[in-house]
């Protein structure tokens, strides 16, 4: 301690005696729960655009959805929500909702049939950056008035083809189904822009909690919705709080002026594993981290390189040092938990292989840049990465950059190697094969930026057909074994070298119960927490 | 000013009255340099590599959408055409809406700027008061203990990385001793107690006269405070010492010690009263630049202040964020500027 | 009598026989006074210590800098064969230390000259010849010195690519308006005093005013805000690395060491700490060696 601190102790020593009373051990009140996360990716709160993941947490308390999953029995999938049940059509194409009655929205108006058709459609139209995952169903701008309607208490959507209906409905838990009240939304209109600008920052949902404000990088406030269909949540106020640094969201933990960190890294949830009151809660989610090579690199093209690679990984020296707790190992495009998903993880840290690969490919004095977005944990994989490659004789230049410049040139397929994560955007396998192993034209003219096949330069050959095939198959156990078999073949001849899947780890004070972030399929719920 | 007399001369012939054309002539000079700062930010953010368009899609997106936003942004036209758009509604004083979050960007700073100068005022105001005297002492007694004393404080507080400072603060005052608040800018309970008239918290709960808010906001401002004043103490006292050095050794303090002046005023009446103007440069050059905001400190407290804002906007490429930041931090710094030019022409006699 | 002693005298003379002996017999004086000042000359030790581990690292170092060990991870102080411990990658913090005084000297050395100069150039011109130049140079200033500081470096590294030599440049650029606004200061004060009407009387030249009157007289304000900028620069050459735009990965920045050790300075506080001392030794050291040469060079506050 230098003389300036001892100063300064002498001055807050004169300060501490008249706020002794407020610094004095803090508790939250018992209906309110405060959460310190990072909130600086949400952007919107529009249920047709929002895309983040600290916007999805907002969006799931908020909106209700025609299915939904239920935070205390993830693993049961997708349940009734404003739709009480639902019929298919003898040729699958064809999904009948009949809804929920007496569901109000905050603003007092009935949850109806044309509101939830109002709400799919102004998503398609919008045609925003989730749009996707309602348009792959074959919704244009176009149709989605005849393909989407209302019908008293119906709802009823035709898809282009027949689909598993797993499929579907998966695919409307997540946050683009968000029903929105149309009567509130329509008088919010500007320039024919279906509220748009007004639910970028305001709500008009039917969820558990009613968003009361959001200050960008600052705070989200959340007031409970009383008249909830499912019962009135018993966290009255839901405050997330901007907070950046690890250390400083494990102090406010520590001094209980929070009930839950969100974003502590291993070493700060070392520390607050030992500290009073504080328990960790993990879960494991969706994201996985790969390394994605480049096909239109001479060298990184070759069969056998591709296999070197995922022999340079120091797979378990990663999880038991610097991810500890954080990640676990895993090397397929399906994340763990998701139908179809695989264990299998034939890859080890074994330089030697790699060598040998390397040699039989004739692979001599290769220099690589590898492309890493300044987030510290990626920055480690990739020196760590960048250590292994050089004793195979391999130099790797590592670029750090922001993670808009780095994905530019991802998506331009203009870097050799990059090091990427990726999280499922619904609870559906397809959404990781549409996009790891399905790439139906890789021309550049296609310009297929969404699909991260095509901006690795990977044609997938016989696997896009195989993809396509999977996500029509009605019988489960059957859909379960073409994905298997889609994975085995991915392993083995992708450019993907898929390394880590997520955990994530909460550390809250010991009386907080039942929260849950979402595992890999949803984001976070407040609504079942107690304290 | 300077260029205001120098144009006097060579336009004796404009008869308009002194204080019209001093105004005019500022104003004119204001003008400029905004002007001047908005083009070369307008430019900066046409050729930083981050594409506002990827930043608005997000990764995912389809092409479609991305060449919606494309055009919807205007990215279409010739620079110079998009700048002259953007001057248009800057001069109507509309920033724009940010990029990547809807809201009118003048909403936003309304609402960081005053958390930046809240913690910069307390700041200077620290670094001022216990700064310049120190300076002083450390200047008549060099050499001394008081020298050396306050040369390792200055050189401590310069020297040491400001977030491993704020974290040891914060882990110290709020986490051992719990003696100040923790990150934020109040307690959580009092978020949004107070009417939001100034932005800022403490004149806020001084006018709402809610005297428990002002005392939970004084103990979360205090300790990031205290940090930014040490930082302006450090570089103030030094500069005090230097400028009061210069003047100590001058003939005129040696003719007024012969003549039996004692030392306070020789001190204070005379070295003192001829660093006044060099130190307002220093002072306002030092508040300029914590208004400007720090980001490692608004990152560790969590202060949601200008700093932090324009970086992100930066990184996220909200180009609209950026400029509107940049105008107002910029138009602070040129208002300082200006203020202490004038009092360079008030008290300088030198400087006429 | 030896070599030295004649040069020593012919150094002291008080009748120096040519415009060179004079000059040298003062820089001679100048640094007898300087040697005097003892914590003048504990900065300069320091700093002639960084220059010699700099040089001799490969010799110095325990361990390659590089060498990874991730079952060694976060070593504390003093442990076997670490004396400064291991960092996240288990790599040796004492010999990352060692390596990295190489890119801090470069990095303080190049911007330690770049912006000074530009800003005395533009300051001095600006306040001697007033009038136009005056307010036109004055006006560029004021926009570059209302830039965020941050917002211009990321922009200049933006345009120029990212890398450490790019993060020195852009840092030097966006260093340069303080110095030009003191130096102007500085100049309006002098350029009104009886000396300079004085020599201008003689019919001395604009230029050579500038340059022989008026810089000698700027240069002390300039070396206390110079020194005064040391850490401040090595922190902004770390705060690019933090974004991805200074020292790349692996490249033993201290700076950038200090950006990743921070994670952990709740429970491994050396991490960081190591990095930020070395730091703050060199600031210090040159601070103390900036007070020293004030004292010699400035003509007005000499003994």
């Amino acid at each position: 301690m230098n003389a300036f601190n001892k100063l300064l102790s002498g001055a807050a020593m004169g300060l501490a005696l008249s706020v002794t009373s407020m610094a004095a051990y803090a508790e939250t009140p018992a209906n309110m729960l405060v959460i310190a996360h990072r909130i600086d990716d949400v952007t919107t709160v529009d249920p047709a655009e929002s895309f983040e993941f600290a916007g999805s947490d907002i969006s799931r308390n908020v909106y209700g959805r025609l299915v939904n999953l239920d935070p205390n029995d993830l693993a049961a999938g997708y349940q009734p929500d404003l739709a009480e049940s639902w019929d298919v059509s003898e040729d699958g194409k064809t999904i009948t909702f009949t809804m929920r009655e007496g569901v109000k929205f905050h603003s007092g108006n009935p949850v109806r049939a044309e509101d939830a058709a109002y709400s799919l459609q102004r998503a398609v139209i919008l045609n925003k950056t989730p749009a996707f995952i309602l348009t792959q169903f074959g919704f244009t701008a176009d149709n989605a008035m005849e393909t989407i309607k209302a019908d008293g208490n119906k709802l009823i959507i035709t898809t282009d083809q027949k689909y598993a209906t797993s499929f579907v409905l998966n695919c409307l838990t997540s946050t683009i189904g968000g029903i929105v009240d149309k009567e509130v939304v329509m008088a919010n209109e500007v320039d024919g822009d279906m509220g748009n600008t007004w639910l970028k920052t305001n709500s008009a949902g039917s969820g558990p909690y009613v968003l009361s404000s959001w200050k960008p990088n600052e705070s989200v406030l959340l007031t409970s919705n009383p008249d909830y269909y499912g019962g009135a949540p018993a966290m009255e106020r839901v405050i997330v709080q901007h907070v950046l640094e690890s250390a400083s969201q494990r102090l406010l933990l520590e001094r209980g002026d929070i009930d839950i960190a969100r974003n502590l890294n291993p070493e700060d949830i070392a520390g607050a594993t030992g500290a009073d009151g504080v328990k960790v809660v993990d879960e494991l989610k969706g994201r996985l981290m790969y390394l994605a090579l480049n096909q239109k690199h001479p060298v990184l093209s070759k069969p056998e390189v591709r296999q070197a690679f995922k022999y340079l990984i120091d797979y378990e020296g990663m999880r038991d040092s610097f991810l500890k707790g954080q990640y676990t190992i895993h090397q397929n495009f399906l994340p763990a938990t998701y139908l179809g998903a695989s264990d299998e993880a034939p890859f080890t840290y074994d330089i030697e292989k790699a060598k040998e690969l390397l040699a039989a490919a004739g692979v001599e004095g290769l220099e690589i840049e590898i492309g890493v977005r300044e987030a510290q944990e990626r920055m480690e994989i990739g020196q760590s990465f960048q250590n292994a490659a050089a004793q195979a004789g391999i130099k790797v230049n590592i670029t750090v950059g922001t993670a808009k410049q780095i994905l530019a040139r991802y998506r331009a397929r203009d870097i050799d190697v990059y090091l990427g994560a990726w999280g499922p955007d619904y609870p559906d396998p397809q959404t990781n094969a549409g996009t790891f192993a399905y790439n139906p034209d890789n021309s550049d003219a296609a310009n297929a930026t969404g699909l991260l096949a095509w901006r690795t330069g990977w044609d997938p050959e016989g696997l896009t057909d195989k993809v396509a095939a999977a996500v029509t198959e009605g019988d489960r156990d059957m859909r379960v074994k073409m994905y298997q078999e889609i994975q085995a073949e991915f392993r083995e001849k992708s450019p993907f070298v898929v390394m880590f899947q997520q955990i994530e780890q909460s550390a809250m004070r010991d009386n907080v119960m039942n929260f849950s972030t979402g595992q890999a399929v949803t984001a976070a719920a407040y609504w079942q927490v107690t304290k | 000013m300077a260029l205001a007399e120098d144009n006097k001369e060579r336009h004796p012939r404009v008869p308009l009255p002194q204080w019209l054309k001093t105004t005019l002539l500022t104003l004119g000079s204001i003008s400029v340099t905004l002007l001047g700062l908005l083009f070369v930010t307008f430019i900066i953010g046409r050729v930083m590599p981050i594409d506002p368009v990827l930043a608005i899609v997000g990764e995912r997106a389809s092409q479609e959408t991305y060449d919606a936003v494309y055009l919807q942004l205007g990215l279409d036209k010739p620079l110079l055409v998009q700048f002259l758009y953007y001057l248009w509604d800057v001069l109507h004083l509309d920033f724009g809406t940010s990029l990547l979050n809807a809201r009118p960007v003048s909403e936003d700073i309304a609402r960081v700027f005053p958390a930046t100068m809240e913690l910069a005022t307390l700041g200077i105001i620290f670094g001022v008061v216990l700064g310049v005297p120190l300076g002083v002492l450390a200047a008549v007694n060099k050499g001394s203990w008081i020298d050396q004393f306050a040369r390792v404080l200055a050189l401590v507080g310069y020297s040491m990385p400001i977030f491993w400072m704020g974290l040891m603060g914060l882990l110290v005052f709020y986490g051992i001793l719990g003696w100040v608040g923790g990150p934020g800018r109040v307690g959580i309970f009092y978020m949004d107690v107070v009417p939001p008239v100034t932005g800022m918290i403490l004149i806020d709960a001084a006018l709402d006269r809610n005297w428990e808010v002002f005392k939970d906001a004084f103990s979360h401002i205090i300790l990031p405070a205290s940090l930014l004043g040490y930082y302006s103490l450090a570089y103030i006292s030094r500069m005090t010492r230097s400028f009061m050095l210069e003047q100590l050794s001058a003939e005129y303090i040696t003719t007024a010690r012969v003549k039996g002046m004692s030392e306070w005023n020789v001190v204070w009446k005379h070295a003192f009263k001829n660093i006044r103007v060099q130190l307002i440069t220093v002072i306002a050059l030092s508040y300029a630049g914590l208004l400007e905001g720090s980001v490692l400190t608004e990152i560790i407290f969590s202060w949601p202040g200008i700093g932090s804002y324009i970086t992100t906007a930066l990184l996220s490429a909200d180009m609209n964020a950026v400029l509107g930041g940049t105008v107002v931090v910029g138009l602070i710094f040129i208002l300082l500027n200006i203020f202490s030019d004038l009092l360079y022409k008030v008290f300088d006699p030198r400087a006429k | 009598m030896s070599q030295t002693q004649t040069l020593r005298a012919w150094l002291l003379t008080d009748t120096p026989t040519s415009r060179r002996h004079a000059k040298l017999s003062a820089i001679y004086q100048g640094w007898l006074s300087f040697r005097s000042n003892t914590m003048a000359m504990i900065g300069l030790g320091i700093l002639v210590l960084l220059v010699l581990v700099a040089a001799a690292a490969p010799i110095l170092a325990p361990h390659d800098p590089f060498a990874q060990d991730l079952g060694n991870r976060l070593a504390p102080l003093w442990s076997d064969s670490h004396v400064f411990g291991t960092d996240s990658l288990g790599r040796d913090i004492l010999s990352r230390l060692i390596y990295g005084a190489r890119i801090t000297l470069y990095i303080v050395g190049l911007v330690a000259l770049i912006a000074p100069i530009l800003g005395l150039l533009v300051g001095t011109v600006s306040g001697y010849v007033g009038g136009w130049v005056d307010v036109v140079l004055m006006r560029i200033t004021d926009i570059f010195l209302a830039f965020p500081r941050l917002v211009l470096a990321l922009a200049f590294v933006a345009a120029l690519g990212a890398g450490i030599e790019n993060a020195v440049l852009a840092i030097s650029l966006t260093a340069w308006p303080p110095y030009a606004r003191i130096a102007r200061a500085e100049t309006l004060t002098i350029r009104s005093s009886d000396y300079i009407s004085a020599i201008q009387l003689q019919g001395a030249g604009a230029l050579r005013i500038i340059t022989k009157h008026i810089w000698p007289l700027c240069i002390s304000s300039l070396i206390v805000r110079v020194t005064l900028d040391m850490a401040g620069i090595i922190l902004a050459a770390a705060g690019l690395g933090f974004l991805g735009l200074g020292a790349q990965p692996p490249s033993p920045e201290w700076g950038a060491m200090i950006s990743e050790g921070r994670r952990f300075i709740l429970d491994h506080w050396w991490v960081a700490t190591v990095p930020g001392l070395a730091i703050f030794t060199v600031s210090l050291a040159f601070n103390l060696l900036g007070d020293g040469l004030r004292d010699v060079l400035d003509p007005k506050a000499g003994e």
